[in-house]
């Protein structure tokens, strides 16, 4: 196949070590870690025009381009992220990383304890979102990045970018929090608790030590995936795209039914199931659950966000249940309490959660028209 | 910038907390962030509004002012500001008194339904007024709650909220002898200060 013209093109991974001590939320320590990343477009000389992609739940340091002509699919945010694009790589240096304790590359679960020698499994420590900019600001030391021209997440994503705000005011001068929320809700960790028993409760889980015995607890991984999927998307959605339209049987004769939507999900989990680590996703949805930035602040979110001198961009969806433009509303109240620069667009669109990964037009156009504001801002002399 | 926004900016204190209800394209904040130091955002609904105002780096936040003010505190803006919208607002008697717990002062501008032109338009056509201030037909106006400069220091005197200053003004934001002698029968476009009196 032939590479689109507006694709940052192929891109090869990068691994990059840190041998000091890595000191967690948990009070463990990582003597030393790796993380993977890709970057497109060039950093200018002044090294202003730098942009971290900090990614979701299930994400990873692939987010644009390809790794070979032969490749099917491109990155994750292929659509938002190229020449002339949202994120535009005529203008903008982008770095997307792979999080500590991912399953992509950088050091996580899957990856050799040197202790033991044998992989970390179920003993690698508990991250928090925290940790994560933590290990992205001294990834950001080693990158020569003194100041982000921006920190874009979406979901998870976006957490880190408030997150980053707020331990690091001076090392972002604009964040933008996609489909975010400023903790997660009771109904939120359920489904997360969810996903997780239903990883614990695979036969094949083995406490998590699944790699030593040779298996995998793909249904576990499949079930979590499934039930995480039908909260990315909304009801609305699911009707326009699958409806009630069967892929196999007859429901007059009452045999081997099987729905699209059926199909759908049986497919998304099991390819889930091939490329995602167990133990890594129960790391993530934990550092979702704990994500709660005010809580250090006596639960005031508004003194949280006083921390910050970064301008904010605060986009949600009107028909994402799972962080509905009411949860972006909290942390805008807050952000205008605390008198902070902040702009809030809420997006009419039917996709749900999922839509921050979609080419949806107006979303596209807000966040093209915030980021040239931007890229002005560090093109000129400082 | 838009005459009637200048005539509001001149009345706004440097370095206030400013609210913009209904801030359109962001003029006004846009200005007075950068001539009067404003701490200033702006509530805006209209999606092609809101690029603009992303365009020109200000406050701009989603929000449908039918829905209230609920969001914000008690006294956290010195002034809010809502230019030419009161009359298009589900309840606009509930919305000042939103916009005087939120904002110390209020500063408040609409058209005259009681402007002599409408009142012979009216009585001589036997239809609902357009004019030059008021263009829209009654079927597809925004404009649900239209007054007159006299209904609306009614509804101040009942609420005993204070009028700390009024401007009248013809089409073209000029105020005139004829519009000094009798406001409510020759001006077009009001504004108010209001605070919260006693």
């Amino acid at each position: 196949m032939s590479i689109p013209e507006d694709s940052v093109g192929i891109v090869t991974p990068q691994r990059t070590r840190f041998d000091d001590p890595l000191v967690l939320q948990c009070g463990a320590v990582l003597p030393s870690h790796e993380l993977v990343y890709e970057t497109y477009g060039e950093l200018n000389e002044a090294r202003t025009n730098a942009v971290l992609i900090c990614h979701a739940l299930s994400g990873h340091h692939h987010a644009a381009g390809y790794h070979s002509v032969e490749d099917r699919k491109p990155g994750w945010w292929e659509t938002c992220i190229g020449p002339g694009k949202p994120i535009d790589t005529n203008r903008f240096y982008v770095v997307s990383l792979n999080n500590l304790g991912g399953c992509h590359g950088s050091t996580g679960p899957r990856s050799i304890d040197p202790n033991t020698g044998r992989p970390f499994g179920p003993t690698f420590p508990r991250v928090t979102v925290t940790d994560w900019v933590a290990s992205q600001a001294r990834f950001s030391d080693q990158l020569g990045i003194e100041v982000w021209a921006a920190i874009i997440g979406g979901s998870l994503g976006g957490m880190q970018a408030l997150q980053w705000a707020i331990d690091f005011p001076d090392r972002l001068r604009h964040a933008v929090l996609i489909a975010c929320a400023p903790k997660l809700s009771a109904q939120n960790i359920a489904f997360n608790e969810i996903a997780r028993q239903a990883i614990v409760s695979d036969r094949e889980f083995h406490d998590g030590n699944y790699l030593d015995e040779g298996v995998n607890p793909d249904r576990g991984l499949m079930l979590a995936r499934m039930v995480g999927h039908v909260t990315y998307q909304s009801d609305d959605g699911m009707r326009d795209k699958f409806g009630r339209e069967l892929k196999s049987g007859d429901i007059a004769l009452g045999r081997d039914v099987e729905f699209q939507v059926e199909s759908y999900l049986h497919h998304q989990g099991r390819s889930f199931s091939q490329s995602f680590d167990a133990n890594t996703y129960l790391l993530m949805t934990r550092a979702l659950d704990y994500f709660d930035p005010a809580r250090k602040f006596g639960d005031d979110l508004v003194a949280a966000l006083s921390e910050t001198r970064c301008n904010f961009l605060v986009t949600s969806f009107t028909s994402d249940w799972r962080f509905p433009p009411a949860r972006s509303q909290e942390i805008v109240n807050a952000l205008v309490a605390a008198r902070r620069n902040v702009i809030s667009t809420i997006i009419d669109c039917p996709h749900g959660h999922d839509a921050f990964l979609l080419p949806v037009q107006r979303y596209f156009d807000v966040l093209t028209t915030y980021l040239q504001r931007v890229a002005s801002e560090v093109d000129a002399p400082r | 910038m838009r005459q009637d926004l200048q005539i509001i900016a001149d009345l706004v204190r440097p370095g206030a907390r400013v609210l913009d209800l209904g801030c359109g394209d962001g003029e006004l904040l846009h200005y007075l962030q950068l001539h009067k130091q404003v701490n200033g955002y702006g509530l805006e609904i209209d999606p092609s509004m809101i690029t603009r105002c992303i365009q020109r780096g200000v406050n701009v936040i989603e929000q449908d002012l039918d829905q209230g003010l609920g969001n914000f505190a008690d006294n956290s803006f010195d002034l809010v500001v809502m230019a030419e919208t009161l009359q298009a607002v589900r309840q606009p008697d509930a919305l000042l008194d939103e916009m005087l717990r939120v904002g110390e002062q209020c500063i408040v501008t609409f058209p005259n339904f009681g402007h002599w032109r409408c009142r012979t338009y009216l009585a001589t056509r036997g239809a609902m007024p357009i004019a030059k201030h008021l263009p829209h037909r009654w079927y597809d106006t925004p404009n649900i709650h239209l007054c007159t400069f006299a209904d609306f220091e009614r509804l101040c005197r009942a609420k005993e909220l204070e009028i700390i200053e009024r401007f009248v003004s013809d089409t073209s934001y000029r105020p005139g002898p004829l519009i000094n002698l009798l406001p409510n029968l020759f001006g077009t476009i009001a504004y108010y200060r209001l605070g919260r009196g006693q």
